[in-house]
């Protein structure tokens, strides 16, 4: 391999790894602060790129405006999941949170194979975003993945300050480590619960959106994130978003550097990269014992 | 009451509780001969998926361990049997023993990492590396891909021919049988009192003295090992194996059979997996539902929802709300 197509793989890698942390970290927000393990949240990531291949010819290279867009509809489509199902999820035991967001997923999926088909479809990169930037004759990156990357990095950086700077992030953290102090201050709880739902709903949506123009649309790519996003959680450790985000990191690099040395074993390479982890430590990289 | 009478009728109640299953068992057996082609497949696919059940059942209702990867053992299971089996037909003798050994073996290995973990943790845990179970079969040539493969002559020893269709009806439900028998049996048992005691207070086990890790180690692969035998006996079923069997979604179906049924009972795995596939039967049926048949997955989704909103402990639970006598 020489030195750019290393290089292109490394920003591949970097990529895709803040990819999933977007929908991982939207998994850890729901997970880390309402307590419930949300199966169908693979089917928020689905409904974003197929949102995209959707909203796309309506907004032609407005892709901006599209994302905005997007991700509205998606938050609104969070906050009435909250209060029509979720709401209901936070007494019961994982077992019954388990089952229940499987039938989420059955109906999602089912709901998708019949508006919009089983084919396998592609989301154009906007015009502005097409092309690649080229470092002399070392390497050429496509300007959409330079773009994705950037956005996502906003994103992050952005999320970190909610939950870290401002008095909605300092709720949330207080919910997270107890619920009933928090309504004791005469917060409101549901409401609280209700927004990061929805915001946790948004992301996923969003890190879908941005994957469309990359990856394609197909079925099924609301399972195989989640089964990764899992894999991330446990990698990093529960609750911990600086987990989620090195985790993420790791495993993109696991998974596209594998893609690259052993075509037919990739699949595996990040289940190995969780294998050591948990044998080394159980509880994550960054989580905290129990 | 007195102490004498509680102890009568809890043994009277044991006895109902043995009764029930023997005499389900007989009419069987009875009646397996006398059931048309449809019907007896049938009976065989729920009976492959009661034993499925029933060895999830010892994790979940047991022990308390929600694993959410048990289909990657019964897969597992399938698939040494065909691998196993070679184009002249396999030894039954063999194979058998060869495709419980081989889950056993996986199961050791994934519940020694996993059970390192707990709760939620262990659900994912358990579902990411069953999931990648499935990539190996899934992206390798091993089991010939994403197609899957072909068992050209089904196992057998002698006389037991697992191509005569009699033969794996009576095969199936003496498995059943010994599946159900030994399960009850590990229920009474020293170990499955312990079991029962890491399920309500893991803490309080560890604290007197307990291998905790051990036992629930002991339990995660004696699990796989029966899932291997549903997994088995489903390959000699069908002569054909694909990755799907191991995909998640036969995992959560599994779990929803063992709680549609009623946790903590071993009837209860029967019966959700009696109920789930009757269940998704009737949802693809076009008979029954019309053109809604072709979305079947939109009707068992909104199912489980609504099973899960109303009724919580299982349909066990709902035969006992029924019965205020033995609710009392």
């Amino acid at each position: 391999m020489d030195f750019g197509t290393f290089l292109v793989q490394c920003l591949n890698s970097v990529q895709y790894g803040l990819l999933l942390f977007l929908v991982a970290s939207g998994l850890t927000l729901i997970f880390g602060i309402m307590g419930v393990i949300n199966l169908a949240h693979g089917s928020f990531y689905m409904i974003g790129a197929y949102m995209a291949f959707a909203l796309a010819p309506l907004f032609g290279d407005q892709f901006l405006l599209m994302l905005g867009a997007g991700v509205v509809l998606a938050a609104v489509f969070g906050y009435l999941l909250e209060w029509a199902f979720f709401s209901y999820l936070y007494q019961r035991d994982h077992l019954q949170q388990v089952l229940m967001t499987y039938g989420l997923i059955l109906v999602f999926e089912e709901l998708r194979s019949i508006l919009v088909g089983n084919d396998v479809h592609g989301v154009k990169v906007p015009a502005w975003l097409d092309g690649s930037f080229a470092l002399g004759n070392v390497m050429s990156y496509p300007w959409y993945r330079l773009f994705a990357s950037a956005a996502c990095i906003v994103l992050a950086a952005g999320l970190y300050w909610v939950v870290n700077r401002t008095r909605l992030g300092m709720m949330i953290r207080a919910g997270a480590s107890n619920r009933d102090m928090v309504r004791g201050l005469g917060i409101d709880v549901k409401r609280l619960y209700r927004i990061v739902f929805a915001a946790g709903v948004a992301l996923a949506a969003l890190a879908g959106m941005i994957a469309a123009p990359m990856s394609s649309v197909y079925p099924n790519m609301g399972a195989s994130v989640l089964i990764i996003c899992f894999v991330l959680v446990v990698i990093g450790g529960i609750g911990s978003i600086t987990g989620a985000l090195l985790a993420s990191l790791l495993v993109g690099f696991v998974d596209t550097f594998g893609k690259v040395f052993f075509a037919d074993l990739a699949g595996i390479g990040i289940y190995l990269l969780m294998a050591i982890v948990l044998i080394w430590k159980p509880e994550g990289l960054m989580g905290r014992r129990p | 009451m007195t102490e004498a009478t509680t102890s009568m009728r809890t043994t009277s109640l044991r006895l109902g509780a043995f009764a029930v299953p023997v005499a389900c068992a007989i009419a069987i057996g009875v009646f397996g001969p006398l059931m048309g082609n449809y019907v007896s497949d049938f009976v065989v696919k729920v009976m492959i998926l009661s034993i499925f059940a029933l060895s999830l059942e010892l994790l979940v209702g047991m022990t308390g361990l929600v694993s959410l990867g048990h289909a990657a053992f019964y897969g597992i299971g399938a698939y040494v049997t065909v691998l196993a089996s070679g184009s002249e037909g396999g030894n039954l003798a063999l194979l058998l023993p060869a495709a419980m050994g081989v889950a056993a073996l996986y199961a050791l290995f994934v519940g020694a990492l996993s059970l390192r973990t707990r709760g939620v943790y262990f659900i994912m845990v358990t579902l990411a590396f069953a999931q990648m179970a499935f990539f190996v079969f899934h992206d390798t040539k091993v089991g010939g891909g994403s197609d899957g493969i072909y068992m050209y002559v089904r196992p057998a020893i002698g006389k037991l021919d697992m191509e005569n269709r009699m033969v794996l009806f009576y095969v199936v439900l003496a498995s059943l049988v010994f599946t159900y028998g030994l399960l009850a049996l590990v229920r009474r048992s020293r170990f499955g009192a312990a079991l029962a005691g890491i399920r309500v207070n893991e803490q309080r086990m560890r604290a007197a003295g307990f291998p905790v890790y051990g036992y629930k180690l002991a339990a995660f692969v004696l699990a796989g090992a029966l899932a291997g035998l549903a997994g088995f006996l489903l390959a000699s079923r069908d002569g054909v194996v694909n990755p799907e069997l191991m995909a998640w979604h036969n995992s959560g179906e599994v779990l929803l059979m063992v709680i549609l049924g009623g946790l903590g009972h071993l009837r209860g795995a029967v019966i959700g997996a009696v109920a789930f596939t009757l269940l998704k039967e009737i949802f693809s049926t076009h008979a029954v539902m019309g053109p809604l048949a072709d979305h079947w997955q939109l009707t068992l989704g909104i199912a489980i929802i609504v099973f899960v909103a109303l009724l919580p402990k299982g349909l066990i639970g709902l035969v006992k709300r029924l019965s205020p006598k033995e609710a009392a």
